[in-house]
């Protein structure tokens, strides 16, 4: 008789890294449509060329590595990879960009490690990174939040813009972008003027951390808590990133607010949000144990403060995050939970 | 009400008991041959007391306990002892094993009782232990630990017995339907354990998916009056294990590597009670127990199965096809054992035969054959009950790094599961434990064995040195009782020689015909000595010239 002997356990809960997946991408939608409504089709279109590259690197990498092409494609993770690039890409910067930054994270931030699994770093963030060393021209023009109000860019108009460089109205690059309302106060501040005085003299900043960008922001909140709901991510690495910047954030704004910004602009304001619940949350590059998770977050989140109010960059996300990933097994090891049975419980 | 509390992590899973609860249990059909491995338990195997050919009775000794931890083994029903052979049992190793066989004559005689107890409370808990420890009575939760080892305090105080009745896998019905149809003799063996350990209270736990056990229960000890509290735990899957049990009916949690007797606990399974009271009350040792069969079966139920019976019979008599059997699982879906072929016998430990058909009527969802690395998603962190990091468990297990892996507490893993069972990427953790955990037993082996010959071979060292030593000083007495000091060698072969010169001059008498000589005759003496020294040096020094 054959019966199959397979060990124990006999039954499976059916999870797979291919639904987690996927609910981390559903839940960026909201956010992505958010961007769009303020910010045109740009996201769209780069997103359509970051995922392309980064399902087309990772195809390419795992038959030159003589791995399975249907399961490890099937995970969802390199769409995810993509999705988080292009979402940290000016929208209307050239095709090529997408491409490079896509590519790169794929390539050598994630399959020149292992692949899945074993890159100890977020592999949307390396090629982040290293675009914006590289084109830092490109990767600071930021689309203006206002021009779509006046003026009417449609979706081959931004076709145009990516592909071939054409600008309508005969406007260049520089007309239709800005910078961000965290570099501009960065810059601002440079030249002697107060936090309030760079606010009130810019519409960029909408209510409290920058039109358009608030909203996004909002979105990326829901869509955080929805992925905490569902249990693919733990409230570890958010709550610890969020609550980091609002007590340093509000120290040093109580301090002095001519100088330092509110905690909710630092919140709202740049990659946070998308950060703390989308990218520190990769659990591949991330800390593991659950008190490790916080001491990672509280990293993040004073790096974050750090960088953005006295480094070089207007935004630090990237940074602190790269930053972390490296400190991650260091924190894993020293962060082991007790051990049922272990002294210090009750026993 | 007690106040209960929590363990931590575990996971729901979908129960599949309602299907095995709808018939009452039935005795499972007498089969032609009996099939009894020597070791069903926890410690060394039984030992054959009867030969092939012997006529046996049902209840009698077929086997004796081996060792302390053992478990003797009876007849489950009057036959012929066939042969004593090697047959697959139910084991993960897949390994054939010693069994006896017994050719059943189909009459059910018993063996003469042996004892009448009309009182068990007037027996010393020391005469009750013997008496379950001679039933061959081991934990019919799963492990098989003989259970009057577990009964013995060793003069330590038990503050509480907890009879352990949560059955927290699916599918397994078996103790639900012993208490729901055996609550009164359940609870007279839990009140025998309780003398056996003289415990202060006594607590059944039950899983509270099963209010008609709970029910059962209450009105027996309602009825009898008895000092025990029956406590309901929340369906969560491992609340069964021992010690997440006394976890959440007490706070307390079972040292690393210790006891529950070291907290005052003694944990037993309910039909360990239910076979407790059949041996002290009725004089029965444990050659039968309630076994559910479920899964493809065209009627899931539990049957009363005689130990020993072939798993085939048992799946057949619950009107399964045993032609288009893909897959037995003895014991739970969780932490069951999938055997080779369905010839395999149902021991004291079986409590469940979970059955897969190659027709997928009853499907089992299993892990896919083909998993992807770890992603460290933590979700296994989640939902492991004893607080481990399975992912770095598992990144170490892989890796071969045991010292790592101890680092990370990987004896203290029960290998309930929940880790394997949540993982998304399907990766078989529970197998990379246990593949560890034999692989630094056998190196502790190995290490050991390397110990003992270093020992010995550092011992003969030792022994040859001594003795070399001893004889030294030997010859050395024998030979130099004045020069002790052996630094003065010289001084001592000196003395020797006075010695004997002394001696062979107080001996030897000079020659006569040399005393008395004139001057002339010594001169011509001295002359020809001379002469003869000059010729011996020449011959002395001439073999050395040819040499050359």
């Amino acid at each position: 008789m054959n019966l199959i002997t397979p060990p124990a356990p006999h039954i499976h809960s059916g999870n797979r890294v291919s639904s987690m997946m996927t609910k981390v991408i559903l839940a960026l939608i909201p956010a992505i449509i958010a961007y769009t409504w303020f910010f045109g089709w740009g996201l769209v279109i780069n997103t359509a060329i970051a995922v392309t590259t980064a399902v087309a690197s990772e195809a390419l990498m795992l038959r030159l590595r003589r791995r399975r092409l249907a399961p490890f494609l099937g995970d969802g993770s390199a769409i995810l990879t993509g999705m988080l690039l292009a979402f940290s890409i000016p929208p209307l910067a050239p095709w090529w960009i997408t491409v490079l930054g896509a590519a790169f994270a794929l390539i050598v931030g994630k399959h020149l490690y292992g692949g899945l699994g074993y890159n100890p770093f977020n592999p949307a963030m390396v090629g982040y990174v290293m675009l914006l060393i590289s084109f830092p021209r490109e990767m600071t023009a930021w689309m203006h939040p206002y021009i779509l109000e006046q003026l009417e860019i449609g979706f081959t108009d931004t076709l145009g813009m990516i592909f071939l460089g054409h600008y309508p109205y005969d406007l260049s690059l520089d007309a239709l972008s800005s910078a961000t309302p965290l570099d501009l106060v960065k810059t601002e501040l440079g030249t002697n003027n107060t936090v309030s005085e760079i606010m009130a003299n810019n519409a960029l900043f909408g209510d409290f951390a920058g039109t358009g960008w608030e909203w996004v922001g909002n979105w990326l909140l829901l869509g955080g808590v929805l992925l905490i709901y569902q249990r693919v991510i733990t409230w570890h690495i958010p709550v610890a990133i969020l609550s980091t910047l609002f007590v340093i954030g509000s120290f040093f704004f109580l301090a002095d607010p001519d100088t330092y910004p509110s905690p909710l602009f630092h919140i709202f304001g740049g990659a946070t949000l998308i950060g703390a619940f989308f990218i520190a949350t990769d659990p591949v590059s991330a800390s593991t144990t659950p008190r490790g998770r916080i001491v990672y977050g509280i990293g993040i989140g004073v790096l974050i403060y750090v960088i953005r109010t006295w480094g070089g960059y207007p935004d630090a996300v990237a940074f602190a995050v790269l930053l972390m990933n490296m400190a991650a097994p260091t924190i894993d090891y020293y962060t082991q939970p007790r051990v049922y049975g272990h002294p210090g419980g009750k026993a | 009400m007690r106040r209960l509390h929590q363990f931590k992590g575990g996971v729901v899973l979908k129960g599949h008991k309602k299907d095995s609860t709808l018939m009452p249990t039935q005795p499972a059909r007498l089969p032609a041959s009996l099939v009894l491995p020597l070791k069903q338990h926890i410690g060394s195997a039984a030992e054959p007391v009867v030969a092939v050919g012997d006529k046996v009775l049902k209840g009698q000794l077929i086997a004796r306990a081996g060792d302390t931890i053992s478990a003797p083994l009876h007849a489950p029903s009057s036959g012929t002892i066939r042969a004593i052979a090697n047959h697959p049992v139910p084991h993960p190793s897949g390994l054939p094993a010693p069994c006896i066989f017994i050719d059943s004559d189909g009459e059910e005689r018993w063996r003469p009782r042996q004892h009448q107890i009309f009182n068990f409370a007037e027996l010393r808990p020391l005469e009750l232990r013997e008496i379950i420890r001679d039933a061959g009575i081991v934990g019919l939760g799963g492990a098989g630990f003989p259970a009057w080892v577990k009964l013995d305090p060793e003069g330590r105080e038990v503050d509480t017995l907890i009879l352990n009745g949560a059955e927290c896998e699916p599918y397994i019905t078996c103790d639900e339907m012993l208490l729901r149809e055996r609550a009164l003799e359940v609870l007279a063996g839990l009140l025998m354990m309780r003398h056996a350990v003289q415990a202060k209270h006594c607590i059944i736990a039950i899983e509270n998916n099963k209010p008609k056990a709970v029910r059962a229960l209450a009105e027996e000890i309602r009825n009898t009056g008895a000092d025990v509290e029956v406590v309901e735990v929340p369906t969560i899957y491992p609340t069964g294990s021992e010690k997440q049990l006394i976890q959440i009916l007490t706070g307390k949690e079972v040292p690393s590597g210790g006891l529950p007797i070291d907290i005052g606990m003694v944990c037993h399974n309910v039909g360990t009670a239910y076979a407790v009271y059949r041996a002290v009350e009725l004089d029965q040792p444990l050659i039968s127990r309630y076994v559910t069969i479920a899964g493809s079966v065209a009627h899931a139920r539990n049957l009363e199965v005689l130990i020993g019976t072939p798993l085939g019979n048992l799946i057949e008599q619950c009107g399964g096809n045993r032609q288009t059997l893909q897959r037995v699982i003895v014991g739970g879906p969780m932490m069951g054992v999938a055997v080779h072929t369905d010839a395999v016998p149902a021991i004291k430990t079986t409590n469940c035969v979970l059955v897969e058909s190659a027709m997928h009527d009853v499907p089992l969802p299993s892990r896919d054959a083909f998993s992807l690395p770890c992603i460290r998603c933590g979700q296994c962190a989640d939902a492991c009950p004893i607080n481990l990091l399975p992912q770095q468990l598992y990144w170490y297990a892989r890796a071969q790094n045991y010292d790592r892996v101890q680092d990370y507490h990987l004896f203290d893993c029960i290998e309930c599961g929940c880790c394997d069972y949540v993982c998304p990427s399907q990766i078989p953790l529970v197998s990379y434990y246990r593949h560890a955990k034999g692989k630094i037993w056998e190196q502790e082996e190995e290490k050991r064995r390397a110990d003992r010959a270093r020992q010995r071979h550092q011992f003969h060292e030792l022994r040859l040195a001594r003795e070399k030593k001893e004889r030294a000083a030997r010859h050395k007495k024998k030979r130099t009782p004045v020069a002790k000091g052996g630094d003065d060698k010289k001084a001592a072969i000196e003395a020797a020689m006075a010695r004997v010169r002394a001696k062979k001059a107080a001996q030897e008498v000079p020659p006569k015909n040399t005393t008395d000589l004139t001057p002339a005759q010594q001169a011509k003496i001295d002359a020809v000595d001379a002469e003869r020294a000059k010729a011996r040096q020449a011959t002395e020094t001439t073999p050395a010239d040819e040499e050359t």
